[in-house]
């Protein structure tokens, strides 16, 4: 469904990704795990079209979107869910969701988005509750949701999720994550990107280790889940104990 | 604003100007109200584009002149009717609006403030300097005035109805455009660019629309103030005006349509108000300019709407 050759990108001079490769598969959740400054972010701003290759491919559904604008991708079927949400906080939940469909409103379909707009509200209740809040006045898990509506709104066939769950107590993690699998039951293909490489590995099909710009690893999230660099490096200290302990 | 209270409060206005229309006589009063009512649209036009799209301009005095110029060249110097020149000045200022938009706004921040102040800077000298067509700094006079059947409109009750017409029905057209899908995306735009983008916007596109869309209703203003005043100076649109739109809109208040109302009547009558204090005139305005900014920051209309939601929050609570 999504290919991505040999992508180099940056900023200004620098260099933030030194030519990666993935893949993505209709009806998968991919994880691509990493530290902070690996060049996550850079790398799902890129395929969004909001940052501008300097070399390499990206290949949706055979078509080729490298270079091209935002509005046009998501057109494509590609929905971002940007780190730290980036929503509009001024405005209401409810602008803030309709927002989301911009391109299809205007090409006028009215209907379908209103019947979106009701389903998405149906997926997080606590939004339609608060639908008439400045969506600055939201938690943090309730900014996230609102997120991901928004960019459900679009009607994505690939949803490229930015560090979901940044600052959301482990509670909210799991539920955001749940939502995840629940959606992609619905049929929507996910690429994640995470610090949190043992929330999203759990829930992944396949994930990517991604390391100062460059894929280091790949491989089922299972495997990558037990494998002993990734443990050391990405499950962290606390992981080893809690396995040893669990040993004894 | 929901669209029935917006319905409401514009048929209300549209009665108000009716009734102060009718009732003011004194033609020196009538003036005043008239270009009031043109400030009013200059304030309107970059309150979409400042208020709610969040990008700065310094230089729209230069479309205002664009729109005075524009029409005063063709019926003076070409002898064309002041109706044909109409579409050609709206149309224009739309095509240059939109040419200049897509570049410089590509700029932000202080960059996109000194980019448009620049734009302003070089109409004024093409105002200023290009005498064959402009008249120079002596300016350009004989502007025939509007004429409809046999009614000539001119600075008095004519000239009134014919600019407060024009405001309700931008006031309609921009409620209409805020509360929109575009209107949206606009504040979406000013409120964080890159969440814009993401969410499928063509922000680069958007930016020079609304740039466009607010030079028009500039040009517009110029065109009416030309054919009303009969005579127009570079003056009229040097920097300290584009400077006065500036201030209109934010001392009116920002992303607020009856702001911009509020905001072009304040600082058009406000010097006049100040004439008592002769050589201090200019210490005074400056300084009420200051206070309003330091206590009401968000504007006029905003400040009062929360100093009376304050007040009556405090009279519930010491009723009960």
């Amino acid at each position: 469904m999504l290919i991505v050759r040999n992508l180099r990108a940056g900023y200004g001079r620098i260099e933030a990704l030194h030519g990666v490769s993935l893949s993505v598969r209709q009806g998968e959740i991919v994880a691509i795990v990493g530290a902070n400054g690996a060049g996550k972010s850079t790398l799902l701003k890129t395929i969004a079209g909001l940052i501008v290759p300097w070399h390499g491919e990206v290949l949706f559904q055979d078509r080729p979107l490298a270079g091209r604008k935002p509005p046009e991708i998501v057109a494509a079927g590609i929905g971002l869910v940007p780190e730290g949400r980036w929503l509009f906080p001024p405005m209401s939940v409810l602008d803030n969701v309709r927002l989301g469909a911009y391109l299809r409103l205007r090409r006028g379909d009215k209907e379908a988005v209103r019947e979106d707009l009701d389903r998405v509200f149906e997926l997080f209740p606590i939004l339609a509750e608060r639908r008439k809040q400045p969506a600055g006045s939201l938690s943090g898990g309730e900014q996230q949701m609102l997120a991901i509506a928004r960019a459900l709104m679009s009607r994505p066939k690939l949803l490229l999720l930015d560090e979901p769950s940044t600052g959301l107590a482990p509670l909210l993690v799991e539920k955001i994550f749940e939502t995840l699998v629940q959606l992609n039951g619905e049929g929507i293909t996910f690429l994640v990107v995470e610090q949190n490489a043992r929330a999203a590995l759990a829930v992944a099909t396949r994930g990517y280790v991604l390391e100062t710009g460059r894929m280091v690893l790949q491989g089922r999230a299972q495997e990558l889940l037990e494998d002993q660099e990734v443990k050391r490096a990405y499950l962290g200290k606390d992981y080893r104990e809690f396995a040893e302990g669990r040993a004894r | 604003m929901s669209s029935r209270a917006r319905l409401y409060s514009t048929g209300i206005f549209a009665l108000g100007i009716v009734a102060v229309g009718l009732g003011v006589s004194n033609p020196y009063e009538q003036q005043l109200l008239t270009i009031i009512g043109i400030h009013t649209l200059l304030a309107l036009g970059l309150n979409m584009l400042m208020g709610y799209a969040g990008q700065i301009s310094l230089g729209h005095a230069a479309f205002f002149g664009l729109g005075a110029y524009g029409t005063g060249i063709f019926t003076t110097h070409f002898q064309w009717s002041p109706w044909a020149s109409l579409p050609v000045v709206l149309v224009t200022s739309c095509l240059v609006g939109y040419a200049i938009g897509r570049p410089i706004l590509r700029l932000s921040g202080y960059y996109l403030a000194m980019g448009t102040l620049g734009l302003g800077i070089i109409a004024h000298v093409i105002f200023r300097e290009w005498d064959t067509f402009t008249g120079g700094a002596s300016g350009l006079v004989g502007i025939p005035p509007l004429v409809v059947g046999r009614l000539v409109l001119g600075l008095g009750r004519t000239g009134f109805f014919a600019v407060w017409a024009t405001v309700v029905l931008f006031f309609v057209l921009c409620g209409r455009l805020v509360d929109s899908r575009i209107g949206r995306a606009l504040r979406a735009l000013g409120d964080s660019p890159g969440a814009a983008a993401a969410s499928g916007i063509h922000t680069a596109h958007l930016k020079a629309v609304i740039f466009s869309f607010s030079a028009v209703m500039a040009a517009l203003a110029g065109y009416l103030y030309a054919h009303l005043l009969g005579f127009i100076s570079p003056s009229s649109f040097d920097f300290l005006m584009s400077i006065r739109m500036v201030t209109m809109v934010v001392i009116g208040g920002m992303a607020s349509i009856w702001g911009s109302l509020l905001g072009a009547s304040v600082i058009t009558l406000l010097p006049e108000w100040l004439h008592v204090f002769s050589d201090y005139e200019m210490m005074a305005y400056g300084l009420i300019l200051m206070v309003v900014m330091i206590f009401l920051p968000q504007g006029l209309t905003r400040g009062v709407l929360d100093a009376f939601q304050r007040a009556r929050t405090l009279r519930g609570a010491a009723s009960s």
